[in-house]
């Protein structure tokens, strides 16, 4: 049972013990960091297989480009920086070099949205999701909480391809039991509530807000149907199909091309008389600040957005 | 293989790469001429390239803008078929404008340039890694090294100890713009290349015997540090009026222009 459990932990911790694990499962994985090892966690892989991890320095370019060329000698590559290093600075290396020959480079990405707080907006990676989607042949996905974060990983290890992982710096709420509980496959949106009068689709960290917005709903008599939606690509087209015809997306994204967009997509490509309110961040640079502050300024915790769908409830 | 022997395929190539060209109607014959010797050289009798096998020597066209340069040399080889040249750059043909990792014989997709060397670190490193005694050559332009992505590359290479690793230059001292020291000067690139601790050769690039002498030194020389031959060339080589002509970087002759480049190329005769 999928639950707000108080305990935090983070998605970044879950993956650098992940690449331990597969470490010793697949002698053909390779780790490359660009100089943040200690912050995304892949200094642990770095620990037990130094013969395999390549710290390329401050040089994001080239990270992508190294591995692009170890891809194709068979390697299974995951490469690290902040997500706005990883993403943003050598997007077009990416483009070209990875996803438009299908290379098996695994792009994990933490320290991504608005949460990496006091750095501010510099290091606020809001665009990600937008920027990752459009290259064909990308999966774009973004884990829930430190148990799904290490199904995701070992599912991404399966997978033949380019893939896109975003991930908070901030340890977040975790939502379920135990690994067991926290399943994963590659384009399946997961319904955690059932609910009829509205759909929240929420993705990464606001995960455990869209729980928290149910919560305060429910007290409010408005039943909501919660969905998890880890893959923003490909999307899970039949889970938005079947979704309540008021839909609120939840991401810690600029909603000008993120989960929102998604959502939206399906639903105009479809033709389904659907209105999605999309909460995320409103085209606006982030500010410095503690992450729980700046999710309260931009409405994106789970009350904000509770408040907000009951306000817009009143005046549809 | 005989020097003599390698002087014909090159020609041929070049007939190939100025008919491709002009076919296109667009692509780049200058660049793709400055390299041919290059190109023949590792294909004919420097690399062990055998497609279906792991441990091959691998080349990457950093410098993608020349893939009708590769493309010539990988048909005289059989690796596609001649017919394929003739439907360069067009929708009913495979062959990409620029190389695709869907070619037979390309092992990354290039054109955005300094990308192709920085994926050839990385080849080169999963050699080391898996203990494959194999080389990794790559070509960039020296246009190309104005590129910031080069210069990381380099410095991995230096740092990784890629003596497997070997570059060439193809130092035409022209680019879209201009002369390469108007538009952004890169002299003393051998200079640089020396002090991001890679071993410099400098050759001329359009002469065969000091290519693969090089070559074959470079190979030799297995002490850790990476080698980058640059190869003095010239823009548009073998065709009177493109050589050092820049306004052949990025289009074709005309077809009374390719009359006359096939005619100097000896193509009307034989």
């Amino acid at each position: 049972m999928v639950r707000l459990t108080g305990i935090y932990k983070g998605m970044r911790k879950a993956y650098g013990e992940t690449l331990v694990e597969l470490g010793e499962k697949y002698k053909n994985l390779v780790v490359l960091d660009a100089d943040l090892s200690s912050s995304t966690q892949t200094a642990m892989f770095a620990k037990k297989f130094p013969e395999r991890f390549f710290n390329v320095g401050i040089a994001e370019q080239n990270l992508m480009g190294i591995s692009a060329g170890l891809a194709t000698t068979d390697k299974i590559v995951f490469a690290s920086s902040f997500a706005m290093f990883a993403a943003g600075r050598p997007w077009e290396i990416i483009r070209n070099i990875i996803a438009y020959p299908k290379l098996n480079v695994k792009i994990v990405a933490t320290h991504a949205g608005i949460t990496v707080g006091e750095d501010g907006a510099t290091h606020q990676m809001t665009e990600d999701i937008a920027i990752m989607r459009a290259i064909p042949n990308m999966v774009v996905i973004a884990p829930s909480d430190y148990y799904h974060t290490k199904n995701v990983i070992r599912e991404i290890v399966e997978y033949n391809g380019p893939v896109y992982v975003r991930m908070p710096r901030r340890d977040t709420e975790i939502i379920y039991e135990n690994e067991e509980e926290a399943d994963f496959k590659i384009g399946e949106g997961k319904i955690l509530r059932d609910g009829e009068d509205l759909t929240i689709i929420a993705t990464g960290e606001e995960v455990p807000e869209a729980l928290r917005a149910y919560e305060i709903l429910k007290e409010n008599n408005i039943s909501a149907e919660i969905i998890e939606m880890a893959t923003i690509k490909p999307i899970d087209e039949e889970v938005i199909k079947k979704a309540n015809d008021f839909i609120v997306t939840m991401e810690d994204h600029n909603i000008i091309g993120g989960l929102g967009s998604a959502v939206g997509e399906v639903i105009v490509k479809e033709g389904l008389n659907k209105r999605v309110l999309m909460v995320g961040i409103p085209d606006v640079f982030g500010k410095s600040g503690k992450a729980e502050e700046l999710l309260k300024y931009y409405g994106l915790d789970g009350e904000s957005v509770a408040k907000r769908i009951m306000r817009e409830l009143k005046n549809g | 293989m005989e020097i003599e022997k390698l002087k014909e395929i090159a020609k041929r190539v070049r007939i190939k790469i100025l008919k491709m060209c002009c076919l296109a109607k667009s692509g780049h014959p200058g660049g793709s001429l400055s390299s041919v010797e290059i190109l023949v050289s590792l294909y004919f009798k420097l690399m062990d390239f055998s497609l279906d096998k792991k441990d091959r020597d691998r080349f990457v066209l950093s410098k993608g803008h020349a893939a009708p340069a590769l493309y010539a040399v990988i048909s005289e080889l059989g690796i596609i078929e001649e017919e394929e040249l003739w439907k360069l750059r067009r929708l009913e043909g495979k062959l990409q404008g620029h190389p695709s990792i869907e070619t037979p014989g390309v092992e990354i997709s290039t054109g955005s340039l300094g990308q192709g060397f920085s994926a050839s670190v990385g080849m080169a490193l999963g050699y080391k890694l898996d203990g494959i005694n194999k080389y990794v050559y790559v070509l960039l332009g020296d246009g190309e090294c104005q590129e910031g992505i080069v210069w990381e590359a380099a410095m991995a290479a230096a740092h990784y100890k890629l003596d497997n690793l070997i570059a060439f230059v193809d130092r035409n001292w022209l680019q879209i713009d201009g002369h390469t020291e108007d538009v952004m000067g890169l002299e003393k690139i051998a200079e640089k290349f020396r002090s991001f601790n890679w071993d410099v050769f400098e050759i001329n690039g359009n002469d065969f015997e000091e290519i693969i002498k090089t070559v074959e030194r470079a190979k030799n020389m297995r002490n850790r540090r990476p080698k980058v031959i640059i190869a003095y060339t010239t823009k548009g080589k073998g065709v009177s009026f493109m050589e050092n002509n820049v306004a052949f970087h990025g289009k074709p002759p005309t077809d009374e222009q390719l009359k006359q480049a096939l005619k100097e190329l000896g193509e009307l005769d034989g």
